[in-house]
């Protein structure tokens, strides 16, 4: 299958601003489209820049805006884009280049909501026991692979960077719902802030742009509902 | 650009409808304030909405404020809702279904006079 890529490039050491590159290569209909942007970069342009490591939609290293939406290089097949596809970096970060953004505020923010599990009482002697139904209650959130496309699709994030962003909520959301946590308050009182869930205006572009399925913009309600009436977070 | 679906639509247009409607409201507070200026100039002033082109700004404000108001229960089912979030595009359809089956007799309405279609006595501000 022949392909046309154009892939938005840019170099802040060389170029004023972002442009147009296209490339066309030669593919299989079932290989990934990260297959398509090796064979660029291996063979015709070694200087394209990307994230990628596991190339299994494991590690999220590879987000980006795929024919428009947030998809992982990795996990998108030849056959599902057809001949032509266009390639830009995530919105809502700062390029660094090509396809590279910085996420070193996505991840100031993911820390800010304390995402390890917080406890107060004396240890217990064996393992914290936990049953099937409280393993269910926040099974979504630990989902997430922090790959940054649910925070890179959000109107509220591109419009205000301060905004924690979606994907900080889904991992607040993982520990806030755990029987065995008992740090929820602490993460209610941060998301309860100007900059918390309150931003959320339920756009949804989150829930379509997470590779994990994860319903995020879901998982958000739920946390601004922990908010308003308070109580106990470990049962709905 | 990005691309996003019909969760992004309803919040731009939400956004817009909104915006039109404070504008109207602008208007409105003026065009009111006209009694100031005694029954003449208001009667002048108000006849205006009878004209074919403000008939057509009303059909937006009337199609504005009908999704504003049935998009706005869908936030708030999304809101307060526990399945509102899964149910986001069933409800986004049904509010435009509702817009549209709404607006059209209204805009009959608003438009009949113009057109010379029968109205009966609702000839509004003609
Ligand atoms: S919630 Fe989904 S889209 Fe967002 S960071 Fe986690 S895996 Fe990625
Ligand atoms: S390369 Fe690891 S998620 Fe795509």
């Amino acid at each position: 299958m022949n392909v046309l890529m154009r892939i938005r490039r840019f170099d802040p050491d060389k170029d004023n601003k972002p442009y147009w590159d296209e490339f066309r290569v030669e593919m299989d209909p079932i290989d990934r489209l990260l297959d398509a942007l090796n064979t660029v970069k291996w063979t015709m342009d070694g200087t394209l820049t990307y994230r990628r490591s596991c190339a299994h939609g494991v590690c999220g290293s590879d987000a980006m805006r795929i024919n428009g939406r947030n998809r992982l290089a990795c996990k998108v097949l030849i056959r599902d884009i057809g001949n032509k596809v266009t390639i830009e970096p995530m919105l809502g970060y700062p390029v660094l280049r090509d396809l590279v953004v910085d996420m070193d505020a996505f991840f100031d923010k993911y820390k800010s909501i304390k995402p390890y599990l917080i406890t107060t009482d004396s240890e217990p002697g064996t393992e914290r026991l936990q049953s099937p139904e409280e393993r269910a209650r926040y099974d979504e959130g630990t989902k997430c692979i922090l790959c940054g496309a649910c925070t890179g699709s959000c109107p509220s994030v591109w419009g205000n960077p301060d905004w924690v962003g979606p994907a900080t909520i889904v991992n607040a959301h993982r520990f806030i719902f755990d029987s065995r946590d008992q740090g929820g308050a602490d993460r209610l009182a941060i998301l309860g802030q100007r900059n918390g869930v309150w931003r959320c205006r339920t756009i949804f572009n989150c829930a379509d742009a997470c590779p994990r399925g994860i319903p995020v913009t879901e998982l958000i309600e739920q946390v601004k509902r922990a908010i308003v009436y308070g109580g106990d977070t470990k049962v709905e | 650009m990005y691309r996003g679906q019909s969760g992004m639509w309803s919040w731009l247009l939400h956004r817009i409808t909104g915006l039109g409607v404070l504008l109207f409201l602008l208007i409105h507070v003026v065009d009111i304030g006209l009694l100031n200026f005694g029954s003449k100039v208001y009667n002048e002033g108000i006849s205006l909405f009878g004209t074919a082109a403000v008939r057509v700004l009303s059909m937006a404000l009337i199609g504005g404020l009908l999704y504003h108001s049935f998009n706005g229960v869908r936030i708030i089912l999304i809101d307060f809702w526990p399945k509102g979030a899964r149910y986001q595009g069933v409800m986004f359809a049904i509010v435009m279904a509702l817009t549209i089956v709404s607006f059209l007799p209204m805009a009959y309405f608003v438009m009949g006079p113009v057109f010379g279609w029968p109205t009966g006595n609702l000839r509004g501000g003609a």
